[in-house]
């Protein structure tokens, strides 16, 4: 059990221990501070060299990354290496020890196998290396920026702040994971996120779009979808990855909107206290509706906006994190 | 040629064992008997406190010559064979081109018989291992092959099947198949269920295995023909083959040493070192293979030995290359789950039963094979293994005599060890032949 | 006090055993009392003036400090609060400590800063506060209020206004909060 990310990598959210998780929520409070000044920028990573490498496209999370270690003012250097020369065969060893012998401190990685970024981490020990999403594994820091969005909101509801409110707002909260939770790295960290956080957490899918085995998950699946609707709290969608082929999983896009998307009138089933949300990108009309999307019930944004300092306190623990303690001075 | 006494080891046949003394004189045993005096200029070897047994066959080893001679040769692979204490390996044809002909069946032959051991060869069962059509088994045949097989995959086709076990039948071989149903594999690369759920792998389900199992042994009751299965790797293959075996059925099946050994955890740190086919299974599973190994159920234990460059291993677990190394500690694995003093058994899967389901026995002889799995009789010849069953050594990789190092027990520590190997009346040990 | 009386440094970090009390809750006070009136005598108007206290160690002074010119002045100084560790150069040895936020809620252009902290001892800490603060805008002067100047300075800084010299050696710690005072042995 990963006690705390501090001085080391973030692959994956199975292993880590509630009180890592809070100490990355507690710390990207302070750079959602940052994020609001007119100069968004701390000198704490100064000098220090994050190589993004992303074996697959996914500007979005390229961005927010990279976006995050410029506030922190490292150096970034970016990859694109979906679209380089180095082509799928090449083995992963050879390409970060390409990319380690330009003197970096920090990989941020996207690849399309599962366990890719932990490999690297093996190949590259003395490089902190963070999973900016491998295959159907893990994506940590989304996981990460949906518990510190939902947290967020619900602090601010209650007139407090996340900080102040530690893990306590998530003991019993109703979680509610929807959609092609088998192929999605995102439900895996979400849950694991979740559940160590204390949240209740139920999964709903298409019986083909369940995982191959849920022993050890800590979930349950529910058999009524709307009956699940009226229970949560917080409703997280997936994308549907047609792009990988799901779409012979389901019968068809309409089928699965039918049975299982959050269309209007599902929408009324939710307590009006209840949120919506979605990783991105969306595919609107199909697991979610375009007017529930736009609802106020919706934070997909605000995960979206959380992004950054989540993934600068990821960076920032990572690579300057150390355990030991301060002197006055 | 030398002539070599071993002197007090345990003695092993089929009928029993005793300490004895073994001579062996031009490449054949001349006298097994408890105190023997050996002519001036016999080389001798001390056996105590060793079993002294038929040599070790192989009947599962991956060659990649031609095509990946970067990962394995023939005569590498002989080498890594005879240091494990084996005699014979047989040659599986998924080399690069496919052994589907007459041409590059004898090219293996040729090159295994310049090797100390003794190669022989399992042809391919379709042209270019392809599963659409069949390749030309008699003329192979002729040249000895007696296992064909299209390892790597199964023939998928039912139909193609069906008419390979009707065409071999009167061929006197054995067909033997690599058990998974690759529709229903999907493209996985470890075992569905707990583990590949978590981390996010696709599976590859033990049904995918059983069912196509199941599948042969239907043709096999149709056809009537003889048929081998492949590092059978699930408690419910075995209770399936026990059954088909019962009902009287010409099957049998082999086990590799990583399936009785290793399981599906072993694949949480994405090292695809441990990815092979059929993949490592639940811990249910390599109990129940573990006890057909005790029990007798099981036919042989074949290493499934699949050399790989580590440039391929160091890929992403999906997208590496299947298999690992076996040959070098097969014996080790195999006495430490048949338990110390089961030598019977011991020999039994690791000699006797491969050499029977390979057709390399003395009685089987042809052209190119001295004698295998035999009884340690005046007579037959010398391929012989002196082992030690409770030397310990740890894995080193780097030390292994295989081209690659694939191998998935690194840094392991195991037990038993073959200190000296007769192949073809030549003793080796890990200094070279002794002379 | 106990010589075995275990203790925390502020930022959640170092434990260590306080030998003495040096000053108590009614010494600080005091100190506390006579820093204000420097800061109103040192000052022509507070209409500029702007409390920061630095996390995590300065915020109780720096609250008291907000409250005693309240008392003096009759004027409301705004507060705000200021955590460096982003702007430190010997990041691995402070991680951030929970509910140390930087709260700054206007620009500090033209303003008159007056930086409270508990202990000051290398500077270290005041230097990066220096730019940390430039990023909220230009002050026109930057003042430094501390409780205790305990020596050993690494860069030059200078206090303007002092609750208390402490000569002490480098292996000693200091604890300063409102209810006085300890030098002790680092742990």
């Amino acid at each position: 059990m990963i006690t705390s990310i501090r001085g080391g990598n973030l692959l994956s959210l199975n292993n880590v221990s509630k009180e890592a998780i809070l100490e990355v929520l507690d710390t990207a409070e302070s750079f959602v501070e940052v994020n609001k000044r007119t100069i968004k920028k701390v000198p704490a990573l100064k000098g220090r060299v994050v190589a993004s490498l992303f074996f697959e496209e996914s500007t979005r999370t390229r961005l927010s990354f990279e976006t995050a270690a410029k506030r922190l003012s490292a150096d970034v250097l970016s990859l694109a290496v979906a679209s380089s020369s180095v082509k799928k065969g090449e083995s992963l060893r050879d390409t970060i020890a390409t990319i380690d012998a330009l003197g970096i401190d920090a990989v941020v990685m996207r690849h399309q196998s599962s366990g890719a970024a932990l490999q690297v981490s093996k190949y590259v020990p003395h490089v902190h290396v963070l999973n900016a999403g491998d295959g159907q594994h893990q994506h940590p820091t989304q996981g990460l920026l949906d518990a510190f969005t939902v947290r967020q909101v619900l602090a601010e509801r209650r007139g407090t702040s996340g900080l102040e409110s530690g893990a306590e707002l998530f003991q019993g909260l109703r979680v509610l994971i929807v959609g092609d939770i088998r192929h999605s790295r995102v439900a895996r960290s979400d849950i694991a996120a979740y559940a160590a956080l204390g949240a209740e957490v139920r999964i709903a899918a298409p019986g083909t779009l369940l995982p191959s085995s849920l022993e050890g998950w800590p979930v349950t699946v529910v058999d009524d979808f709307d009956e699940a609707l009226a229970w949560a709290d917080v409703v997280g969608l997936l994308r549907l990855q047609k792009e990988r082929g799901t779409g012979s999983f389901v019968p068809g896009l309409g089928e699965f909107t039918q049975s299982y998307g959050l269309t209007l009138s599902r929408q009324k089933l939710l307590k009006p206290s209840a949120l919506i949300m979605h990783p991105g990108p969306m595919n609107r009309g199909v697991e979610i509706d375009s007017r529930v999307a736009d609802s106020s019930q919706a934070i997909i944004e605000r995960q979206v906006a959380n992004g950054v300092p989540v993934r600068m306190a990821a960076l920032y623990l990572t690579i300057a994190g150390s355990s030991e303690g301060s002197d006055n001075d | 040629m030398t002539n070599y006494i071993l002197r007090q080891g345990l003695v092993h046949s089929a009928s029993g064992e005793e300490i004895a003394d073994v001579l062996i004189v031009d490449g054949k045993i001349a006298a097994v008997a408890k105190k023997i005096d050996a002519p001036s200029g016999t080389v001798e070897i001390d056996a105590k406190d060793c079993w002294v047994g038929p040599g070790f066959v192989d009947i599962h080893t991956h060659l990649r010559e031609p095509g990946r001679e970067e990962a394995e040769t023939i005569e590498s692979g002989a080498l890594a064979a005879l240091m494990g204490g084996y005699t014979a390996i047989v040659a599986m044809p998924n080399t690069e081109p496919a052994l589907d002909n007459v041409a590059l069946v004898s090219y293996v032959l040729d090159k295994g018989a310049r090797t100390p051991i003794d190669v022989a060869v399992a042809g391919a069962i379709t042209q270019g291992r392809k599963g659409e059509l069949l390749a030309p088994m008699a003329e192979m045949a002729e040249l000895g092959v007696r296992l064909f097989t299209d390892d790597g995959t199964g023939v998928q086709s039912p139909s193609l099947m069906r008419r390979a076990l009707s065409y071999a039948k009167p061929l006197g071989v054995t067909l033997a198949q690599h058990c998974e149903d690759e529709d229903l594999a999907g493209g996985g690369s470890m075992n569905e269920g707990e583990y590949s759920a978590k981390l996010g792998l696709i599976g590859r389900p033990a049904l995918a295995e059983e069912l196509m199992l199941l599948r042969d042994l239907e043709l096999v009751k149709l056809t009537g023909a003889k048929m081998h299965f492949l590092h059978m790797s699930t408690q419910n293959s075995v209770a399936l083959i026990s059954a088909a075996k019962k009902a009287g059925l010409p099957v049998t099946f082999e086990i590799a040493p990583h399936h009785f050994t290793l399981d599906e955890s072993a694949c949480s740190d994405f090292d695809a070192l441990f990815k092979v086919h059929p993949p490592l299974r639940t811990k249910t599973d390599v109990a129940a293979l573990r006890d057909a190994l005790r029990d007798g159920s099981v036919d042989a234990v074949a290493t499934d030995h699949a050399p790989h460059a580590p440039e391929l291993k160091d890929l992403a677990f999906d997208e590496a290359p299947a298999g690992m190394l076996g040959l070098e500690h097969a014996a080790s694995l195999t006495v430490d789950a048949v338990g110390d003093g089961n030598s019977g058994r011991f020999f039994e899967v690791m000699s006797r039963g491969p050499a029977r389901i390979a057709q390399l026995r003395h009685s089987d002889a042809r052209v190119r094979h001295s004698g295998q799995g035999g009884d340690l009789v005046v007579g037959e010849d010398a391929n012989l293994v002196v082992f030690d069953p409770s030397a310990k050594y740890v894995v080193d990789r780097d030390k292994l005599h295989s081209r690659s190092t694939n191998t998935p027990y690194h840094g392991r520590e195991l037990r038993g060890k073959a200190r000296v190997t007769i192949a073809k009346g030549r003793a080796f040990n890990e200094q070279g032949e002794i002379a | 006090m106990s010589s075995t009386n275990e203790r925390q440094t502020p930022n959640g970090g170092l434990t260590f055993f306080a030998k003495s009390q040096l000053l108590s809750a009614d010494d600080v006070a005091r100190g506390l009392k006579r820093m204000a009136h420097e800061i109103v005598e040192r000052n022509e108007s507070l209409d500029d003036v702007v409390i920061i206290g630095l996390q995590t160690g300065g915020k109780p002074f720096a609250e008291k400090i907000v409250e005693l010119l309240r008392d003096i002045s009759k004027s409301e100084v705004p507060l705000g609060m200021l955590d460096v560790s982003f702007y430190r150069d010997d990041l691995s040895l402070h991680p951030v400590a929970k509910s140390a936020q930087t709260i700054i809620d206007e620009d500090l252009t033209g303003k008159t800063v007056i930086l409270v902290d508990d202990v000051l001892y290398t500077g270290r800490t005041i230097r990066a506060s220096f730019n940390a603060l430039s990023d909220y805008g230009r002050p026109n002067a930057i003042q430094l209020c501390v409780m205790v100047d305990r020596g050993h300075r690494e860069l030059p800084i200078r206090p303007d206004f002092v609750g208390k010299n402490l000569p002490t050696s480098e292996a000693e710690a200091i604890v300063a909060n409102l209810e006085g005072v300890w030098i002790g042995e680092k742990k």
